[in-house]
């Protein structure tokens, strides 16, 4: 087998789904994905397209959209309030797969990933999400609350469609789980670095780092980590291990530390700083 | 009696009941969610173990709890005779203790010194709080900030026996943001804290192991009922909300197929209003809170607002097994309104001299409902799940300044 860094461009257009040409790329360059979290709906349904632009504009390789939830157990407060924000503007999954779409209509390279629960899938109906979602040009699924076993068909019915079931894997998650979860992942795996919710404050990197050795002898695809990285300096230290930094939180607040329609450029502005500190660690590694 | 044919053995290895329960969580909960179904597996069939929870029921809780014939109310009514189980003589005022021995038990010997709940009406954290005074445990109980204000009595109440109360704000402020909150410590505290989840819901072993501390309910109407009366009842009623007093006392007669099964849902203003609590009569199947079962949601799939004069009924969900009964036919699941359980409150207190909670009166508002359609040989057996002590502002509240007034003396009906 070639190793991926000897593909040509050529080999990575011929890749089906957009994640795995993305990390083929970045693999190819020696860079680690940057992939911002965002709300979809939040701060509005009409901002959030031009929100995804300009995060994608300051550098971001691939971009996670929350689909809002009533009852997001999984979520610390910050990433809490951009739900409430959204569905206080009625944003439901179908509004979601609109702005997607939407989207699509500039850019039809960057991947994009649904990151949500269970329940407003269920409500659509799998089939029919799994259906509008790739029509839409969604290309990667995350749903906190399906763990693998109970994700099968679900997940069958993305990978028919050419898109990725995206898990996650814990600092709890054993050994025997991680191949269970190398079975059914496309796309990459997704390490939650702190036994907590979203936007949590005590990442420990060394942590994080002996794990993801673990994690790799398990799992091939690409492992992005993600809950608790806020600022440049715990995106270098988990970037020099990672191969994807997935920021939510701390972008969050950027939304909605302003007036609405300013909420791109500001995001745009603090993704950048980020962007170029992890550049800065991949040249010094070159 | 005859016994249904099949035995009836779930949930799964994975905690499914048909197409109900299950593992919907978050990863970082799996590893727990496992060993807390390994440790429950060992310790269920460890004598040691059952010795004790029996033992805590006896002396501390004031097990076995009576069956009462309410023999006043069923004259009046001219059909069935209602038999009470008087879960409301527990220690704490209502069944939740049983469930919560059971597993402050677990946790102890799990080595888990920190106890979360979370709570609606306060009476699942008063008992929480109390067993975690009991054992010598840390407490913290989630309440959502809506119910901490309605509910001061029980807030102060869980203070007393040393809890922490943390107050809700988030989404509806009510009993699912409360679970939501404590979901979300237990995820950031996994390794020492201990979730004590209040009802037959949640994620599994949880819908299983909280049926199995509350069978104790049901085990004791079989020895109970033929010692009364001969037989076993009728019909067995009892208010579902999460369903953990339902399950108690259906779960052991469930193989007895001669004797039905009712559910009663809190309909809250009526189910046309939209203005309800009632999951399994209104609600589609749906994923929440860890497993899947019927819920109250809008078209989008968010979960929606519930109502019920009732806080222990105030809830979105239901238990799986429920769902899954439901959906077999092997119970029976109705509704009552604010108002007709309001009635049998009042029909309660002055008939039996007996306050019931405001949960338990739903299933005594169907009681009398249906007594009166069937002959006086029949019996209704009814779990009164807890007393109302806690309800006394509720009803107040409702009743004006009349509501400790018989009829007579309220000026608005001279």
């Amino acid at each position: 087998m070639r190793s991926i860094a000897a593909l040509g461009q050529a080999d990575i257009q011929a890749l089906a789904n957009r994640i795995d040409a993305t990390f083929a790329t970045l693999r190819a360059a020696g860079r680690t994905a940057l992939i911002p979290y965002v709300t979809a709906g939040d701060p509005s349904p009409a901002v959030t397209p031009l929100l995804l632009h300009a995060l994608v504009g300051a550098g971001a390789d691939v971009l996670e959209l929350g689909v809002p939830f009533s009852d997001p157990m999984a979520d610390g407060p910050v990433i809490q309030r951009a739900s409430e924000r959204a569905l206080a503007q009625g944003v439901g999954l179908r509004d979601v797969l609109t702005i997607v779409a939407a989207f699509r209509q500039r850019d039809s390279t960057t991947p994009i990933v649904l990151m949500g629960y269970a329940n407003p899938i269920e409500a659509m109906g799998a089939e029919a999400f799994a259906e509008r979602a790739k029509s839409a040009g969604v290309d990667g699924v995350i749903v906190v609350d399906y763990p693998p076993e109970e994700a099968r068909e679900f997940a069958a019915l993305l990978v028919e469609r050419g898109l990725a079931p995206i898990f996650l894997l814990s600092p709890t998650t054993p050994t025997a789980r991680m191949s269970l979860v190398a079975d059914m992942a496309r796309g990459y795996v997704y390490y939650v670095s702190l036994k907590g919710v979203t936007g949590a404050g005590h990442l420990d990197t060394a942590a994080v780092a002996a794990r993801l050795a673990e994690i790799r002898r398990h799992v091939s695809l690409p492992v992005g980590v993600g809950f608790g990285i806020r600022d440049a300096a715990s995106a270098q230290a988990i970037a020099a291990h990672a191969d994807a930094v997935v920021i939510g939180s701390r972008i969050i607040e950027e939304i909605e530390g302003g007036p609405a329609d300013e909420a791109p450029a500001r995001a745009a502005a603090w993704l950048a700083t980020i962007r170029a500190a992890m550049d800065e660690v991949a040249k010094r590694a070159a | 009696m005859q016994m249904a044919d099949v035995p009836y053995a779930l949930p799964d290895e994975r905690g499914h009941f048909g197409p109900y329960g299950g593992v919907f969580v978050a990863e970082t909960l799996i590893h727990a969610l496992d060993e807390l179904r390994e440790q429950y597996a060992r310790y269920r069939a460890d004598p040691e173990f059952v010795a004790e929870f029996e033992y805590e029921l006896k002396h501390y809780v004031g097990r076995p709890s009576p069956v009462y014939h309410a023999s006043r109310w069923s004259e009046r009514l001219g059909g069935a005779q209602l038999y009470f189980k008087r879960e409301d003589l527990n220690h704490t005022g209502a069944h939740k203790i049983n469930n919560c021995i059971g597993q402050a038990l677990l946790a102890r010997r799990m080595g888990k010194r920190r106890i979360i709940a979370e709570t609606g009406a306060g009476q699942h954290g008063v008992a929480a709080a109390t067993v975690a005074a009991r054992f010598g445990m840390q407490c913290v109980v989630y309440m959502g900030s809506e119910d901490v204000s309605r509910q001061a009595q029980n807030v102060f109440r869980m203070k007393l026996l040393g809890a922490e109360l943390v107050p809700v704000e988030s989404g509806s402020k009510t009993l699912k943001d409360a679970l939501n909150e404590a979901m979300r410590d237990w995820v950031t505290h996994v390794e020492d804290t201990f979730y004590i989840i209040g009802t037959v819901a949640g994620p599994h072993p949880y819908p299983m192991m909280v049926r199995d501390f509350q069978t104790v309910i049901g085990r004791e109407c079989l020895t109970q009922m033929p010692e009364m009366i001969g037989r076993q009842p009728d019909a067995i009623i009892a208010c579902v909300g999460g369903g953990s007093n339902a399950i108690g006392i259906f779960h052991p007669y469930i193989p007895y197929d001669r004797v039905r099964l009712i559910g009663v849902e809190a309909a809250g203003d009526g189910i046309a209003t939209g203005r309800h609590a009632a999951s399994l009569t209104a609600g589609r199947p749906g994923v929440l809170h860890g497993n899947r079962t019927y819920l109250l949601q809008d078209a989008n799939g968010q979960i929606t607002e519930t109502h019920s004069v009732s806080a222990g009924l105030d809830y979105p969900g239901v238990g799986p097994e429920h769902a899954w009964l439901k959906d077999t036919g092997r119970a029976e699941y109705v509704t009552v309104t604010d108002d007709e359980a309001l009635a049998a409150f009042h029909d309660c207190c002055r008939i039996e001299g007996i306050i019931p909670a405001l949960e338990s009166c739903h299933a005594l508002a169907h009681a009398a409902r249906l007594a009166v359609t069937l002959p006086r040989d029949k019996v209704l057996l009814v779990n009164l799940s807890g007393r109302g002590d806690k309800d006394m502002n509720t009803v107040a509240e409702r009743a004006g300044l009349h509501f400790y007034c018989r009829p007579a003396c309220d000026p608005s009906r001279r």
